[in-house]
């Protein structure tokens, strides 16, 4: 006897519709505490300012339900599809592009997507189309995450193809560099997402899945933890601070991914987001819909 | 100490900043981003009008989400200035005075802002709705079709900037982070 669980594409619309407006209006706790941590530890004075400033720009968007960035970013999407669900009523990629298109114009919300990126930069003027990733999980519900992203930081995240003799200090190194370069550019004090391991592909995804680890808890495995913990503290020795003019804290949270891996490689992916790192997720439980026998 | 600096600024106001000094500044100012460099630069080379005139103007490297109703403008805060890079020593060479965004310059843009007196102010980036309330006016001048990329022209009243690169190409980048590396480097001491 197997069971089929029903879900309606509207459902999924309003869910992602309310998520989509909830992280561009409201920084998560975590980050306005990762936020608050940084002035109390920062010692350069202008830092601490500007560190200030982003704390009141995150009470004044939640004040005046406006969104904390104009750059609204793609809208990226994790579509989590519990494999004994049926999703009735519509196509759900049509869905979740709906979704965005109204989001983005209900909260003001500014649209960013260029459709070539080449010949002909125009703007789709709704923001789809949206970054989706699915997966199918065991279960009967639908989990839905939104994590729309600015590119002032992803356009300084960088991919390395290290060898596994690289190791430890080539990981450093790897991280180490692309805050260096990214200097003040993608508005720091930052957030690192880094995937390790895997391949050209899932490495950059997996660093973009870092960046929605819970804030400031180290990993679970204590050798990657202790490794997140150097980078952050090396990292904030390179002294760029808040908006690049000099400060003690560069960086806020680093989360690291490990993927299993080829014989011959140590892939590197380091996702660099801003201090308005917006997330926000819902699940959809489905309904019993109908009974059948396998036969 | 932070100077008031009202707009627009001649060389001697221009010399009178210095990296590092935290200002207020009022006045009239015009938004430009990617696209519009792109278009205002093609319509000088063609011989046309560009949107505004460039000599003495000061622009804010920007794309501000849609207005609320009841709003002046949509939440407004820098985009990375470096992608106007290659743009930009042709506009100081016909006198671009102030530029306002976010991020490094070229060592092309810092030298022509030092033979033109010109200068590069920082605006917090993330800090959006802080920089929307210092916007008194708001009117779009050219190019709608752009979307956030279009032309703006804008009457600002003390919006909280920072002198990042100033006329003689000091830098508060290379200043500020040295300066919070020694700061480090001591106290591991």
């Amino acid at each position: 006897m197997n069971k089929i669980y029903e879900i309606k594409a509207d459902e999924i619309k309003s869910l992602a519709v309310s998520l989509l407006l909830k992280a561009n209006i409201q920084l998560s706790e975590g980050m306005k505490q990762l936020v608050r941590n940084a002035r109390e530890a920062e010692k350069m004075p202008l830092a601490r300012e500007i560190l200030a400033d982003l704390a009141k720009n995150a009470e004044l968007a939640e004040e005046k339900q406006l969104p904390m960035c104009q750059d609204c970013g793609l809208a990226v999407i994790f579509a989590e599809i519990g494999q004994d669900v049926h999703i009735t009523g519509g196509d759900i990629t049509e869905t979740l592009n709906e979704a965005v298109r109204e989001a983005y114009e209900k909260g003001f919300l500014r649209k960013s997507v260029d459709l070539d990126p080449l010949f002909n930069r125009e703007n789709s003027k709704d923001n789809t189309p949206a970054v989706i990733h699915y997966s199918i999980v065991p279960g009967s519900s639908v989990k839905i995450t939104v994590s729309p992203k600015g590119m002032g930081s992803e356009n300084m995240s960088r991919l390395f193809m290290l060898k596994p003799s690289d190791g430890i200090s080539g990981v450093l190194n790897a991280v180490t560099e692309t805050v260096e370069k990214a200097g003040a550019n993608p508005c720091p004090p930052i957030v690192l997402g880094i995937g390790i391991g895997g391949n050209f592909e899932t490495v950059a995804l997996a660093a973009k899945k870092a960046l929605l680890k819970p804030e400031g808890k180290r990993n679970t495995d204590e050798r990657y933890a202790k490794l997140e913990e150097e980078i952050i503290s090396r990292c904030n020795k390179l002294g760029i601070g808040a908006a690049g003019y000099g400060g003690t804290v560069t960086v806020l949270d680093a989360h690291i991914i490990a993927l299993p891996t080829h014989i011959a490689g140590l892939p590197v992916a380091v996702n660099v987001c801003c201090h308005a790192l917006r997330h926000a997720e819902g699940t959809i439980v489905g309904r019993a819909a109908e009974v059948f026998s396998d036969g | 100490m932070v100077k008031e600096i009202f707009l627009p600024l001649d060389d001697t106001a221009v010399s009178a900043l210095h990296a590092g000094d935290k200002i207020l500044l009022t006045g009239e100012i015009y938004v430009a981003r990617d696209a519009a460099h792109e278009r205002i630069v093609a319509a000088i080379k063609n011989g046309e009008k560009p949107p505004f005139e460039i000599a003495e103007a000061a622009v804010y490297y920007a794309g501000p989400a849609p207005v609320k109703p009841g709003e002046i403008i949509g939440v407004i805060g820098p985009t990375t200035a470096g992608r106007m890079d290659s743009y930009t020593p042709f506009l100081l060479e016909r006198g671009l005075r102030v530029m306002i965004g976010k991020g490094k310059r070229s060592a092309e843009v810092v030298e022509a802002m030092r033979k033109r007196k010109a200068v590069y102010l920082g605006a917090a980036g993330g800090a959006a709705v802080l920089l929307q309330s210092s916007v008194a006016e708001a009117e779009t001048i050219a190019w709608p079709e752009l979307g956030p990329e279009a032309v703006l022209r804008l009457k600002i009243k003390q919006m909280p900037l920072v002198v990042v690169i100033d006329c003689e190409g000091n830098s508060l980048y290379e200043t500020g982070q040295a300066a919070a590396k020694m700061l480090i480097a001591e106290t591991e001491r």
